[in-house]
């Protein structure tokens, strides 16, 4: 039987650009939701070696409706254009997956904090090591039924963060509140990586 | 995948065995690739529209190979072939060794891109 040659010709399809933004914040907080709003499939799920071993340990005081865990990076994509595609990576909601951030927050030009004002302390970790690492972020206030609400400067106070620093409300639900989170992002990182360049 | 005629070793790594044996099996107890390093975000495009003529491919390179008929993640392989992303990173060194697939690596070390890049997303993200 003979195989013609199916090789296409090298250079015949120039491959699209890829970039990530991070949706972080604490266990329950609604990284998956905000992925799943925005992204144009349902969110994809990635695991590394370790699978359910989290159920059990997770404190899910404060979230009684998350019933499952989620271990494993929960992720969606935007096609921008034939030459550019948007990744969105919910990062594990857990201290003992750190070990993974290094490696999603590598070329990341920027990350969501989501914050729940019933449990603000959880966002703590994430905005620490985002700050440690130059990564330009925003916290986004997801707002929960039944949670009180807080102005903006209230938790702008409470989190410590520097004026700089974009803090919005927003519904992880609704697409259009998740695409302005983004969008506010975007135009931070920019606003961030200009005045770094005037700075040098 | 059919255990006949395969040693005895073989026979216990079917579907059954669950998550914490196969993703070595598929590698055949490798844990790196044989070359590149495969950031979550490199696009892969398959060079060929089929492969399972190829001598000394699995059953996962030969679906890694049809499904990035369409430019995939490798996130988005390893989501859809319900393996692990380490995994899917040797059977996609496999497939570069053997030049049937095209892979792309994001910059990662350039810092942020330029505001060409910034622009043309929130274009996007608006226009959705």
């Amino acid at each position: 039987m003979d195989y013609g040659p199916s090789e296409r010709p090298a250079g015949a399809t120039p491959l699209p650009t890829a970039i990530k933004i991070l949706v972080a914040g604490g266990f329950g907080v609604g990284k998956t939701t905000m992925v799943g709003a925005v992204s144009e499939t349902r969110p994809l799920r990635t695991e590394e070696v370790l699978t359910e071993s989290g159920v059990g340990i997770d404190d899910l005081s404060g979230v009684e409706s998350k019933s499952t865990t989620t271990v494993a990076m929960d992720f969606g994509r935007i096609t921008i254009s034939d030459d550019l595609v948007l990744y969105l990576f919910g990062t594990p909601g857990q201290d003992r997956f750190w070990f993974v951030w290094d490696e999603l927050a590598l070329g990341a030009i920027g990350a969501v904090v989501l914050a729940d004002t019933r449990r603000l302390a959880d966002c703590f970790p994430s905005i620490d090591y985002f700050e440690g690492r130059g990564t330009p972020f925003v916290v986004a206030v997801n707002c929960f039924e039944g949670a009180k609400q807080y102005r903006l400067d209230e938790v702008q106070a409470a989190l410590n963060l520097d004026s700089g620093v974009p803090v919005l409300l927003c519904d992880a639900r609704q697409r259009e509140s998740s695409k302005e989170v983004l969008i506010t992002l975007l135009e931070h990182a920019m606003k961030t990586r200009d005045a770094r360049r005037v700075a040098d | 995948m059919t255990v006949q005629g395969e040693s005895a070793e073989q026979q216990w790594v079917d579907d059954h065995a669950g998550p914490v044996v196969r993703p070595y099996a598929v590698t055949r107890g490798r844990a790196r690739p044989v070359t590149g390093t495969f950031d979550l975000i490199s696009l892969v495009t398959a060079t060929r529209a089929d492969v399972s003529a190829e001598i000394g491919l699995g059953p996962e390179h030969v679906a890694i190979v049809g499904l990035c008929q369409r430019i995939q993640s490798v996130a988005e392989i390893a989501a859809h072939l319900d393996l692990p992303v380490g995994t899917i990173r040797v059977l996609l060194g496999d497939l570069v060794a053997r030049n049937l697939v095209q892979v792309r690596e994001p910059r990662t070390s350039a810092g942020l891109p330029d505001n060409s890049v910034f622009e043309a997303v929130i274009n996007g993200l608006r226009a959705l």
